[in-house]
């Protein structure tokens, strides 16, 4: 029984639909394994009643599309109708919100499970799962025969986790500068951020508006594929939302990739980086040409402002969306002593209900935006902004149709490695991931190798916009000429 | 840049977030440490660049100016930490 939840959603759909398998029977298996599976910390708030009987819906209806049966797990960013969602934040303890986010509706229109929700950083700011209010989500990995805990990556690590470890089959994740990407890579699964629009950000908690898109988080790139086909369009509540037919991706993987040009961008080769990174670039650069790819040596000349600009404009971002949370419609207030007024109940609430790295985030945002400082940092890090855009939009006119990077600077840290170091540090792990956020485009990782310790990296794929197809295309051939097929062993 | 005292609590003050006076100082160096990797964006040629306000080159899209929901003061209220006679209740905010 335990066998069934390791099965793609590919497998698991072709199953049921020819009768050799119940939703019932997958989502008692999750189920089970998710019981089992505590100490990794992926699920943070369990729905195996609410999960049953949609199982037992999905069995009698006939009529369901690709995911129809299958048992996802959703990350706590998403709202869901009568199930606690509070973004891993204690200042939205309690919330059950009275509708459902547009991204889990279209999943459980199409039939899909919700067997719960998942541990992530506390409103999707870190790249470790460690500012969760929670506690940590843990990384199903171990160094070779080390047995010290390991990051799966943030902030989608509970998603991570939960995939890797087979608790589910597939997961919904979100990614502001890299929380797909980063953890998927941390844990030798596929991620996708689609293009900005691609999938309706209404009823998922804000973090940076003009950067966060949520995205499928799976066992290969054909879940990845069947997943984003459920999850995007158009949706009238959210006015960034594109307006756009949504295209079969998983008719779009041929594995032909010939004559598809793939450029390697010489400024994400960094001054240190390890030569593990290094080779299984050079790797994966080798296998695209060897599938017929055309090898392009490009140049993204502002890519090292892409992080500092990032750390001026989400951060603002941040400080404005996050205001909501005043005590006063939903989620924690702070108990009030005699004589305190309305401002000391938003300083105490917000006080009490942020971590550490929420407030740091968004007092620079406050900072950023304040006056005398607007046009320095703010209006400064948009016009970066717009050239590092500009960069990708030279690189696809000369013909580019994707760009080859490493997924992350390196494996699955220790969790506790970072708690002295200084926040900037932190915030590095985004480096090869956060400039598709900065211009709106659609970034894929890959599972690629293993380090020397046995822990696996990612590759990233950067697509032109709005052509998801393609990119995981080419992520489908890169797949299949690594062939990645090492799974954690079980210590759970 | 360094951030003084000072600004942190002026920063923490307008985020209406308390801090305790003796955690001013070490937010003060995360402030500075923060603000000095952003400094980088100092080198950046950016003459004659507008500042970005959409990622994806379109219009902000706006609905018809008709009444298209409402009427779910339960529900809106249904998660407020102290909700009475069908309001939000707050400390007294007018004397």
């Amino acid at each position: 029984m335990s066998e069934l939840s390791k099965l793609k959603i590919s497998e698991a759909r072709d199953a049921l639909k020819k009768g050799e398998l119940t939703s019932v029977e997958l989502t008692q298996a999750c189920l089970s394994e998710i019981e089992k599976a505590d100490a990794l910390g992926a699920f943070v708030h369990k729905t195996p009643e609410l999960a049953l009987d949609m199982a037992k819906a999905a069995d009698a209806n006939k009529a369901g599309g690709d995911l129809n049966g299958i048992p996802l797990g959703i990350k706590d960013l998403f709202c869901t109708k009568g199930v606690p969602s509070q973004a891993a934040s204690g200042i939205l303890e309690g919330f059950k919100p009275e509708y459902e986010s547009t991204v889990t509706t279209q999943l459980f229109a199409d039939g899909a499970v919700m067997l719960g929700k998942l541990n992530m950083d506390e409103f999707a700011m870190g790249s470790s799962n460690e500012t969760s209010v929670y506690g940590n989500a843990v990384n199903p990995w171990k160094r070779g025969n080390d047995d010290a805990q390991l990051t799966p990556g943030g902030s989608s690590g509970g998603s991570a986790t939960a995939v890797a470890a087979d608790l589910c089959l597939g997961a919904t994740g979100t990614d502001t500068g890299g929380s797909i990407r980063q953890p998927a890579a941390f844990v030798g699964i596929t991620g996708i951020k689609p293009t900005y629009g691609r999938v309706s950000r209404w009823g998922v908690v804000a973090f940076a508006s003009s950067l966060d898109q949520a995205g499928p988080m799976t066992k290969d790139v054909r879940d990845a594929a069947i997943m984003l086909k459920a999850m995007s369009g158009h949706d009238p509540k959210d006015s960034t939302s594109a307006d756009l037919a949504v295209p079969d991706f998983e008719a779009a993987l041929t594995g032909d990739i010939r004559g598809k040009t793939i450029g390697i961008p010489k400024e994400y080769r960094m001054d240190g980086m390890p030569e593990e990174i290094s080779k299984l670039w050079d790797d994966g650069t080798a296998m695209l040409k060897d599938a017929g790819a055309v090898i392009k040596d490009i140049t993204l000349p502002h890519t090292q402002y892409a992080l500092p600009a990032y750390y001026v404009i989400a951060p603002a971002e941040a400080s404005s969306n996050l205001a909501r949370y005043d005590g006063v419609r939903f989620g924690h207030r702070a108990k009030l002593d005699a004589g305190d007024g309305i401002t000391e109940m938003y300083e105490k609430t917000r006080a009490e209900g942020f971590g550490d790295e929420v407030k740091r985030r968004v007092m620079i945002g406050t900072y950023v935006l304040s006056a005398g400082f607007y046009d320095a940092y703010y209006n400064r890090a948009r016009k970066v902004r717009a050239l590092i855009k500009r960069d990708f939009e030279n690189v696809f006119a000369d013909g580019v149709d994707a760009i080859l990077t490493p997924a992350t600077p390196s494996s699955a840290f220790e969790l506790g490695a970072m708690k002295d170091a200084d926040p900037v540090q932190m915030y590095l792990n985004d480096v090869f991931t956060v400039t598709t956020n900065l211009a709106g485009l659609p970034g894929i990782a890959v599972p690629a190798g293993l380090d020397k310790t046995g822990l696996p990296l990612g590759l990233q794929l950067i697509g032109r916009p709005w052509e998801e197809g393609d990119l995981l295309n080419t992520a489908y051939a890169l797949e299949q000429s690594v062939q990645f097929v090492a799974k954690p062993n079980r210590w759970w | 840049m360094s951030i003084d005292i000072e600004t942190a609590r002026r920063v923490a003050k307008l985020a209406r977030i308390a801090v305790p006076e003796s955690d001013l100082p070490e937010l003060a160096n995360e402030f500075s440490a923060i603000l000095g990797f952003i400094e980088q964006l100092n080198e950046v040629d950016v003459d004659g660049i507008e500042p970005m306000t959409s990622v994806t080159p379109q219009r902000l899209k706006r609905r018809d100016d008709v009444v298209n929901d409402g009427g779910q003061q339960e529900a809106v209220l249904k998660n407020a930490p102290d909700a009475r006679e069908g309001f939000f209740a707050v400390p007294k905010v007018v004397e």
